[in-house]
């Protein structure tokens, strides 16, 4: 018996599987993992405005995101890379003097409530990382908005970091807080310069500062087909003639466009969250709409909302429209020809 | 010549042509026995003529056309019929077919024949030509050609469309009959332009083919209207929807064919069968297939016997490798996998493709993350995102409804390019298995 089985020739161990039997070399894992390859500078230059302090900010977010994917994860969930994105993007949307802890559970809650809860990778309606930070502002809206300066020393601790849940410390003296361009503009109704803003010279969260590098870095995965370029294209143009409109209506009272597109998250929002292949749309026109939306809403909760910023809620609002845009927006099958009276109708 | 014509939509798999495409057509001896099943055609299996120990001759009828979707099958050797009965189908399934054990010692030479005259020829009688030749679609589907022939009196055809796209990665028997039988290939065009009284012939090849367009070009009769014309290539751009599309920018309305747009599409190697039984006078009974891929010995380009066995023809080609997992029939795009190499090339296999271990090896599959990208590949214009979905819960009749199954045509795209592995086109294969067994269930009760 055995014998027989160690002399099987080729025909007779041959496989059969359905056609098609060729396969791209893309994979989710690939796919994943290039989204964090092309974060590296991002986080580097984090690291070099905001010292220390963002290494551990972005680790502890991404040790809470790897720890529930690992403990209640799928098995071997972990290395499709998707929990390593949303820690990395969840510590970028913070402030660097963020409390490790506070950053820890942030990182565990989008994880958890923003995707596992769902059924994993691929089934989740928002982004889990504007999830986990959506509830961070929400249970500590002081610590999220408190924004230390970049012109401090490198090696300096930027916040209360170590903080101990429940025996929160006060700040210690020596940090010196800057508010962020928007909130400067919007309660202090002063601009910062379009240069700044541009280099990242400029209080914020850790990955909201330097603007063309991330738009160097998501053009790359647009390059790559790894994420729709609609998205963030739409994104802008959208943010750019709502507020061009205003500010033509009223300079004194609205911020010229620029300083809209390259303030606060909106490129890293618009470039690595709102494109998030599972929580946006399928079709193209889809995400054209999403992109439009998007744009809209930030524009509309900077400029009248409460907060200075508005990009998170931007986002997850336009996530949970995602099935009914991908629904009203179905590609127009090959060889479906409307019937004339159809088109007569639409023309009238 | 070189225009960017094409489709949209669409993938761009490895071509892994270059094996075989430089190798010239040669014959391929008789094998011990020939395989001939019923059913070699889409439509009705062709009705058997004879007997066990009946004595045939190379070209002889040995089934008859039932019906008007149908047509004859011919003896592809001498010898005689030593059984009747099932055999596996390089479809994968098993048919009924005639063993027909080829004698040693004969020429082989087909028995005399009247050549037919086709200049005198009435248009019907030419489609009827082709009909008592056995003549498939050679491209794969081996749906029969006169039928295409003879489009309705109120539907008008404006072109004859010759298929020399070859989009199959793999696959050059089209290539190669286009290069060495030029002539063939415009004398059959000649004649079909004839049957179906139209004006005016495009040939579409891919770019890739550059010797191809040359030589066709160059040989093409001056008193012809017809045009070599290059294709942009891309995968799926020798299915007949997509061809049409990249030539005359016109969609074929779904669930209608070819003809209801004024076109008529047929492959290189139909046209060339067409001329060769206006040449010799002997029926379909022998055809180009590639024998290629990593697991072969000896890639090349064979004139085969129709029914010659696989394994036969493997072993012409110096056997198969150790490390060989997988054999098609056809494409890698979309052949199918044999279970049983004692199966038959029969009239409609364009290729043998061995696969090995690096082809073949599992992927793990993932949760569907709404890239898109399978939507930007189909040439359909459908969601296979949410098809896959609807197929993985087996929820066929649905996909039928909100997602226009039938348009799909399982050219593969989707699962090429699904960055999760999902094996979109498969299921979507499957879902039409079901429910083709369901209606016939139902048409039964």
């Amino acid at each position: 018996m055995t014998d027989k089985e160690l002399t099987l020739t080729p025909e007779e161990r041959l496989l059969l599987t359905a056609s098609p039997h060729l396969k791209s070399p893309d994979s989710t894992p690939k796919i994943m993992w290039n989204v964090v390859g092309s974060l590296v500078p991002i986080v580097a230059v984090a690291i070099y405005f905001f010292g220390p302090s963002a290494i551990l900010v972005m680790a502890a977010a991404m040790a809470g995101a790897l720890s529930v994917e690992y403990v209640f994860g799928p098995k071997k969930s972990l290395w499709d890379g998707s929990a390593a994105i949303t820690g990395i993007l969840l510590g970028l949307c913070l402030p660097a003097g963020f409390p490790l802890w506070m950053a820890f559970l942030g990182g565990a809650f989008g994880i958890a409530f923003g995707k596992l809860v769902f059924g994993g990778l691929g089934q989740n309606p928002f982004n889990p990382a504007l999830v986990g930070r959506a509830f961070l502002q929400a249970a500590f809206p002081t610590a999220i908005t408190t924004w230390p300066s970049t012109a401090m020393e490198w090696s300096a601790w930027r916040g209360p970091n170590f903080a101990i849940p429940l025996w929160t410390g006060e700040p210690s003296a020596d940090v010196v807080t800057a508010a962020t361009p928007l909130g400067l503009w919007k309660f202090e109704g002063e601009v910062t310069d379009l240069f700044g803003l541009m280099i990242g010279n400029t209080g914020g969260s850790l990955g909201e500062t330097a603007g063309i590098l991330v738009l160097i870095c998501g053009g790359y995965l647009a390059a790559r087909k790894y994420l729709n370029w609609r998205i963030p294209v739409g994104i802008f143009a959208t943010v750019f003639v709502f507020s061009e409109i205003l500010y033509l209506i009223n300079g004194e009272a609205f911020p010229p466009p620029f300083f809209m597109i390259f303030s606060g998250g909106l490129i890293l929002g618009a470039m690595y969250m709102a494109t998030d292949m599972v929580t946006s749309p399928v079709t193209n026109k889809g995400a054209w709409i999403f992109a439009v939306g998007i744009g809209f809403l930030v524009v509309l909760i900077r400029v009248w909302g409460g907060l200075p910023e508005g990009v998170m809620y931007a986002i997850l609002l336009m996530n949970s429209l995602v099935p009914f845009i991908d629904r009203a927006t179905q590609p127009k099958v090959f060889g479906h020809i409307p019937p004339p009276k159809k088109a007569e109708e639409a023309k009238a | 010549m070189w225009h960017k014509l094409s489709f949209s939509h669409g993938v761009h798999p490895p071509e892994h042509k270059d094996q075989s495409s430089g190798v010239p057509i040669r014959r391929m001896p008789f094998p011990d026995e020939i395989v001939l099943p019923l059913r070699q055609h889409a439509g009705k299996p062709a009705r058997l003529l004879v007997e066990v120990g009946d004595r045939v001759e190379r070209g002889d009828k040995i089934a008859e056309a039932d019906g008007f979707v149908s047509v004859p099958i011919h003896a592809s050797a001498a010898g005689e019929v030593v059984g009747i009965g099932w055999w596996p189908h390089p479809d994968g399934s098993m048919a009924e077919a005639v063993r027909i054990k080829v004698e040693k010692f004969s020429p082989q030479i087909p028995r005399p024949r009247v050549i037919p005259r086709w200049e005198g020829l009435d248009p019907k009688d030419v489609v009827a030509a082709v009909q008592k030749g056995g003549v498939v679609g050679l491209g794969g589907a081996a749906f029969p050609t006169h039928v295409k022939l003879l489009p309705p009196k109120d539907v008008p055809i404006e072109v004859l469309l010759i298929n020399g796209a070859e989009c199959e990665p793999f696959l050059t028997t089209d290539h190669r009959t286009m290069v060495e039988y030029p002539d063939r290939v415009w004398f059959g065009v000649r004649i079909m332009m004839k049957a179906l009284g139209v004006g005016r012939a495009v040939v579409g090849i891919e770019n890739n083919k550059p010797d191809a367009i040359e030589i066709l070009s160059k040989t093409k009769p001056e008193d012809l209207n017809a045009e070599v014309q290059g294709l942009y290539v891309k995968y799926p751009q020798g299915a007949e929807k997509m061809l049409i599309k990249a030539v005359t920018g016109r969609e074929v309305p779904s669930g209608k064919l070819p003809m209801h747009v004024g076109a008529v599409v047929q492959n290189v190697g139909t046209i060339a069968c067409i001329a060769e039984i206006f040449e010799t006078g002997l029926p379909l009974i022998e055809r180009v297939v590639t024998v290629t891929g990593p697991g072969v010995n000896k890639p090349q380009n064979l004139i085969v016997p129709v029914g010659a066995k696989f394994k036969d023809i493997l072993a012409f080609c110096g056997g198969i490798k150790e490390n060989v997992t997988e054999i098609l029939s056809g494409g890698p795009m979309m052949g199918a996998a044999q279970p049983d190499l004692d199966a038959p090339a029969t009239k409609g296999v364009t290729g043998i493709v061995v696969l090995t271990e690096k082809e073949s090896r599992a992927r793990t599959v993932y949760n569907c993350i709404s890239c898109g990208h399978c939507l930007d590949a189909c040439p359909m214009f459908l969601n296979p995102s949410l098809m896959g979905k609807l197929a993985q819960t087996a929820k066929y009749q649905e996909m039928t409804e909100k997602a226009n199954l039938w348009d799909c045509m399982l050219c593969g795209a989707c699962s090429y390019v699904c960055p999760s592995n999902i094996p979109l086109s498969q299921m979507f294969g499957m879902a039409k298995y079901q429910l083709g067994r369901l209606r016939r269930k139902e048409d039964a009760a």
